[in-house]
């Protein structure tokens, strides 16, 4: 059985910094991490595993740099690491990055399942897991919050929506997104990770693909723009009362009147 | 010593007078909570009158009309004491400095904050960190009040690498027995002027003055912490692995110990898992610096020693969300140990950081022995444990017995390894008979007479420390 985990490396910043002039991401000199909800996927993988004879495979978009990623998912447990790299894949939206990674899944060929994280925290569609579904033509149910049962066939997973929970069964293959907290991810090993630096990640590029078309891909094969980015106006303010309890509770409630939060008389 | 004055209707009258009529509280207006500390083990009392205090003046008022009268005055902080220091044990005045809650300044040419007692601990840690510095000392219990923390001289999980709060207070002022308002140091950094005041009020529970102002140093922050969770078979080879990783040149900011069963309960507590739980018992090392690489090459070298050690994994928490997994449990353990039992007892024994793996297995051998459940863990790397001894289905005859058992047991085995009877939380009224087994009548009696020099009618916090 061979379970394929997509990561990503996000910039590891509490608050994400836009560029005042281009409207871009600032992403240079800021350490980066594995995406936190991808923690969880592949912990969903790993607990899987211990279930199955399972093969964990990691697969990732990205640069260079982001081998370092895969070498953290190798040091949490998995066995074999895929980057997919090119300049022709760059500037891709959710539509292009399904397409590229559900091609680098195909690549890596005899997928059973597929787990994704909910979502990104630097991009946060969560449309790229379940656009990965669609790409491949697999069964797919996002917002997983429980894994009820594994086997080798398939699996039973509680997926929760906005007001509703239910219970899916599922057979292979197929494509989760795991919510955050599903398993708490395990850390990786030190020992594992100087192992893992030494293994060789496998690189695929455009060449390597089943699609050939480079307008697929990248920015050429992506129908949205973004116009523009902008941080959230945060705006928090302190007052502080001081006096007699009395009077505090009536300046508090005249605040609070004021600001419309209590009704008036 | 003369009996204590019981207060009347006249002495209420005239307290009264000293603050508003809002921070002052008699009979069942004073909130149940007065009577106890964390630890209700120990007894409870209920003290007759309980004043907040905003200042050092309204403390001074209330401190020279409680001599005056021979009326006992116990200082109260957060009560998140763990000796029953703060326990009104004669009734009396309680003194609580919790709305002295100002930071008054952080200065940052000198280094230092200055605050009143009752700012809490993760407020001073918020504050020092927003000004983009760092305050080291991090006892356990974030909601305690500095206060409380110079007054037991706190320490915590960092003590490894910067030590306690004894020494991060630079200056104190303080109300006296009798009333008057001292300026104990400063912001200096250091000070050989006589006798150390200040030092004797650090660590004194609140038995020789009310601390009324801090001034503590603050250092710059370490861009970066990372912290290695080793599991090992055993918890005897993990201890046995402390003294290796004191010996590397890199001093680690903090070594904890603990096993499984105690990570059980958090989980249960928490309703959280905790990542790789599945081993024996546990290390916690972490290590700060300014740059990747540096932490890099101490966890190296730290890795290394852990595995020569017999360590079975290595595991690296190098986020905010892998520190939060880790450190919300081990911040735990207290409450959920709590939780986990119907009633416990506590050891805060110090011991040499070689003797920590004799004195676990010793509290091993008392629980087989004496069939009771003991926990523990600790800072490892200090020699401090925290040893819990629960009561779970025991009839109250024979928890009595046992937990009696247990605990001279423990103190005498920790004195025969020359250790001390409190490495943090201090004596109160509930480890006076192990500190006076432990260190000695011609020590006690010079504690005793220091208490009479600074407090002749033994009127405040009468009952801690010494009698």
């Amino acid at each position: 059985m061979r379970i394929i985990v997509c990561v990503k490396q996000v910039p590891d910043t509490q608050k994400v910094q836009v560029d005042p002039v281009t409207g871009v991401l600032i992403r240079n000199g800021i350490d980066t991490k594995m995406n936190p909800y991808d923690l969880y996927a592949l912990e969903t993988a790993l607990r899987i595993k211990e279930k199955t004879d399972a093969e964990i495979h990691v697969i990732s978009m990205g640069p260079d740099a982001a081998k370092a990623v895969l070498v953290e998912s190798m040091a949490m447990g998995a066995d074999e690491a895929w980057l997919l790299s090119d300049r022709r894949f760059a500037g891709a939206d959710v539509l292009a990055t399904s397409f590229t990674l559900a091609q680098g899944i195909k690549a890596i060929g005899d997928v059973d399942l597929i787990l994704c994280g909910k979502q990104t925290t630097d991009g946060d569609t969560a449309q790229v897991g379940p656009a990965i579904g669609e790409v491949l033509n697999m069964p797919h149910v996002s917002w997983v919050r429980k894994l009820i049962d594994a086997d080798d066939k398939g699996l039973v997973v509680q997926q929760e929506m906005m007001d509703s929970v239910a219970d899916v069964r599922l057979n292979y293959p197929c494509l989760l997104t795991v919510e955050k907290g599903i398993f708490e991810p395990g850390l990786p090993s030190y020992l594992k990770m100087k192992e893992a630096r030494k293994k060789e990640i496998h690189v695929l590029n455009l060449d390597k693909c089943e699609c050939k078309d480079t307008k697929r891909y990248g920015l050429s094969g992506s129908p949205t723009q973004v116009e523009k980015i902008f941080e959230p106006v945060y705006d928090l303010q302190s007052v502080r009362l001081e006096g007699s309890t009395e009077d505090n509770a009536k300046a508090l409630f005249d605040k609070l009147v004021e600001l419309k939060v209590a009704g008036g008389k | 010593m003369k009996p204590f004055k019981k207060i009347d209707a006249q002495d209420i009258a005239v307290l009264r007078t000293f603050v508003p009529e809002d921070r002052f509280f008699v009979e069942d207006q004073i909130h149940p909570d007065y009577s106890h500390d964390e630890m209700m083990i120990y007894g409870k009392q209920e003290p007759e009158v309980v004043i907040q205090i905003r200042n050092a003046e309204e403390a001074s008022k209330v401190m020279k009309y409680a001599s005056e009268h021979n009326i006992p005055v116990t200082p109260r902080g957060a009560g998140t004491g763990l000796c029953g220091g703060c326990v009104p044990l004669h009734g009396g005045i309680v003194l609580n400095t919790s709305l002295m809650n100002r930071i008054l300044e952080i200065d940052p040419d000198t280094m230092t904050i200055t605050v009143e007692p009752g700012v809490l601990l993760m407020e001073v840690q918020e504050a020092v960190k927003n000004a983009g510095f760092l305050y080291a000392p991090d006892p356990g219990e974030k909601s305690a009040t500095v206060g409380g923390n110079v007054m037991t001289n706190a320490g915590g999980m960092r003590a490894v690498r910067y030590g306690v709060t004894r020494d991060y207070v630079r200056g104190i002022q303080v109300v006296t027995p009798t009333g008057e308002i001292l300026e104990l140091g400063g912001k200096v950094a250091k000070n050989s002027s006589g006798y150390s005041l200040l030092h004797l009020m650090v660590g004194s529970e609140g038995t020789l003055g009310l601390v009324t102002r801090i001034t503590m140093k603050i250092m710059p922050s370490p861009k970066k912490m990372t912290s290695l969770l080793i599991p090992f078979e055993t918890l005897s080879a993990a201890l046995k692995t402390v003294p290796e990783i004191m010996k590397l040149p890199e001093v680690a900011t903090t070594i904890e110990f603990m096993e499984k069963e105690v990570l059980d309960d958090a989980q249960e507590y928490l309703g959280k898992e905790f990542p790789n739980r599945n081993y024996p018992a546990y290390l916690i090392v972490s290590y700060s610096g300014n740059s990747q690489a540096h932490i890099e090459s101490m966890l190296d070298t730290a890795c290394n020693t852990a595995v020569k050690c017999g360590a079975l994994d290595v595991f690296l928490s190098d986020t905010q969300e892998r520190q939060e997994a880790i450190w919300n449990a081990r911040g735990a353990f207290l409450e959920a140990i709590k939780n986990s039992t119907t009633e416990m007892d506590e050891c805060d024994v110090v011991l040499n950081i070689d003797k920590v793996a004799e004195f676990v297995d010793y509290t091993r051998e008392c629980s087989d022995k004496y069939n009771v459940r003991i926990r523990s863990f600790g800072h490892a790397g200090d020699g401090n444990l925290h040893v819990y001894v629960c009561k779970d289905g025991l009839d109250d005859e024979t928890w009595n017995h046992v937990v009696h058992e247990v605990m001279d047991g423990f103190y005498v085995k920790a004195k025969e390894l020359n250790g001390q009877v409190s490495g943090e939380h201090g004596i109160g009224h509930a480890k006076k008979k192990y500190l006076e087994e432990s260190v000695g009548e011609a020590q006690m009696n010079l504690m005793r007479s220091i208490k009479r020099v600074f407090d002749p009618q033994g009127i405040l916090n009468p009952g801690k420390i010494v009698d």
